[in-house]
């Protein structure tokens, strides 16, 4: 409040400079504050039960179960239909040229280096991102935070470490899922339209398909596990204002989530291919 | 002996100042509290004794001063210092601050859980007894939100006594309780003193609570203390701003016209 009433009195120009030098500020300090986040849950996971402090396994568990194994249908559902969809578009584009029976190699390539990270990690970051946010804020508010810390637990070894780790599991295990349900997908329908049996399919699938093209979705899917876990518990823990402020928080950790995925995608499919 | 026992005061609070942003909440405050004693902070809403609660738990660090608890400076105390002294204290909070997503009895065996080596059996079994204190030895299993407002006090209390610590703090323990939960809260209180001769120091708003329990009352008004003495005294204070709060009186501040127009007016 101070400071807007401290900029009423300046040219519009400069305060656009300034409220852009705020802004810029405080970018740079969330930056900070998940770097060092992300640092202090390695720390918790590899030095934690040294401490007697350690990252327990059950509650990694518990995560993995809720952000994986729970996610399980949806992803299976979904893929699959991008599967179809994609085999549908592509046999259509590809009948012009009369190479229709190319598109296999297309959907194995798009769907383990594209397709299957790309739609799991928005999936999981809709899921289980907004419903961390939520968890987080909800325990802030309620200060159940105030509680860990002064019995001696830190927040961020019994929460945002368990987290890292499911999510690191659950996502390339999930893209895995994801692969394999969205070539079944594709294959549902390029059976019927370039009429070959299914082991033929995944035949040809296999034959199109190198180590490199799989792995280089899984090393993506690792990344925006990191990112989903990061954007969801840093926004859990500035919640700020009772049941509005989670649900404001919940509406940014979504929305910064799916769009650092889709930039780091980008990015990282630039390098993976060309550099 | 740990050297912490040597200190001569159970806390001690010097010069401490604290802001929240520009606004200044609290304003020199000088504390102690005996060791085995039973301290009351007690003041209006807005008088800063959740804050200084705040500080005395280490969750907030103040702009100036010192806080000592158990005789260790809470600034100047290593992580591993401070882990260690955690175990020596319980915290009950207002709301509770139950974990939702754990039943009664595990979010009051959850300390033991990490800070002891115990097996499941003993921590289950030591878990129940501290239930049993507290009377809620048939409610273990059920969730937090299953209770009612007085059972979830009294389950926090739990939870805060499970490492039997030297140190006991109490936010609000008898707000939005009906009268007579209230005084069965004071009464466990009381027997937990006795019991294991602990410190405690309770932030209230009830008079008859804060009169009841405590052994010396400290009064904060706008993040001042006015006093810090026995019960009699604190009745007996011909401080006004005591006797309006014991009274239940409106303040009746002066008001200065120039600076109720300035506020009006915004200039």
């Amino acid at each position: 409040m101070s400071n807007a009433a401290q900029n009423s009195g300046l040219h519009p120009a400069i305060r656009l400079v300034e409220n852009i030098g705020r802004k810029t500020v405080a970018a740079i300090e969330e930056l900070g504050y998940v770097a060092s986040m992300l640092a202090e849950s390695f720390y918790w996971l590899i030095f934690g039960r040294r401490q007697q402090q350690p990252v327990r396994l059950r509650n990694v568990i518990a995560e993995a179960m809720r952000i994986g194994v729970h996610a399980i249908p949806i992803i299976s559902i979904i893929c699959l239909a991008i599967g179809v969809m994609m085999a549908i578009q592509g046999i259509q584009t590809l009948k012009t040229f009369g190479a229709e029976s190319k598109v296999i190699v297309g959907l194995a390539i798009a769907i383990t280096r594209e397709f299957a990270p790309l739609i799991v990690s928005i999936m999981v970051a809709g899921r289980s991102g907004s419903a961390i946010t939520a968890r987080i804020g909800t325990m802030l508010e309620s200060q159940e935070i105030d509680a860990l810390r002064v019995i001696g637990i830190n927040p961020v070894r019994y929460i945002t470490a368990p987290l890292l780790l499911a999510m690191m599991i659950s996502i390339p295990a999930l893209t895995i899922l994801g692969d394999f349900m969205g070539l079944l997908g594709g294959g549902l329908y390029s059976i019927i339209e370039l009429k070959i049996t299914l082991p033929i399919y995944f035949e040809r699938c296999a034959a199109a398909l190198s180590w490199t093209d799989i792995s280089q979705g899984l090393i993506k899917s690792l990344v925006f596990a990191a990112i989903i876990v990061l954007v969801s518990v840093s926004n859990g823990f500035q919640v700020r204002g009772g049941a509005e402020g989670v649900g404001r928080a919940t509406t940014r950790s979504v929305v910064m989530s799916l769009t650092f995925i889709v930039i780091a995608d980008m990015i990282f499919t630039y390098f993976l291919n060309f550099a | 002996m740990p050297a912490a026992s040597n200190s001569e005061y159970a806390i001690e609070v010097r010069n401490l100042d604290a802001h929240y942003g520009e606004r200044q909440i609290l304003n020199d405050i000088n504390l102690h509290v005996h060791h085995g004693e039973i301290m009351v902070i007690m003041g209006g809403s807005g008088s800063g004794k959740s804050t200084l609660l705040r500080h005395l738990l280490g969750l907030n660090t103040p702009t100036r001063g010192s806080i000592k608890l158990l005789g260790q400076d809470l600034a100047h105390n290593s992580e591993q210092a401070m882990f260690e002294l955690r175990r020596k204290m319980g915290v009950a909070f207002q709301g509770g601050a139950l974990f939702g997503s754990m039943t009664v009895e595990e979010n009051v065996v959850l300390p033991l859980c990490e800070h002891t080596e115990l097996d499941e059996n003993t921590m289950r079994i030591m878990g129940r007894m501290k239930l049993e204190v507290v009377n809620l030895a048939e409610f273990g299993d059920l969730m937090p939100s299953e209770l009612s407002g007085g059972m979830i006090k009294r389950a926090a209390l739990a939870r805060a006594i499970i490492m039997d610590p030297r140190l006991l703090f109490f936010d609000e323990p008898s707000a939005g309780l009906d009268p007579v939960a209230a005084v069965e809260l004071d009464e466990l209180i009381l027997r937990l003193r006795q019991a294991m001769n602990i410190t405690i120091v309770v932030v209230t708003h009830e008079l008859e609570s804060a009169f009841k329990i405590a052994d010396r009352i400290t009064v904060l008004d706008q993040g001042m203390i006015l006093m810090t003495d026995s019960v009699e005294a604190v009745r007996n204070s011909d401080n006004p701003r005591i006797q309006s709060l014991l009274n239940r009186l409106p303040r009746d501040d002066a008001i200065d016209a120039d600076e109720y127009m300035e506020r009006l007016t915004g200039i």
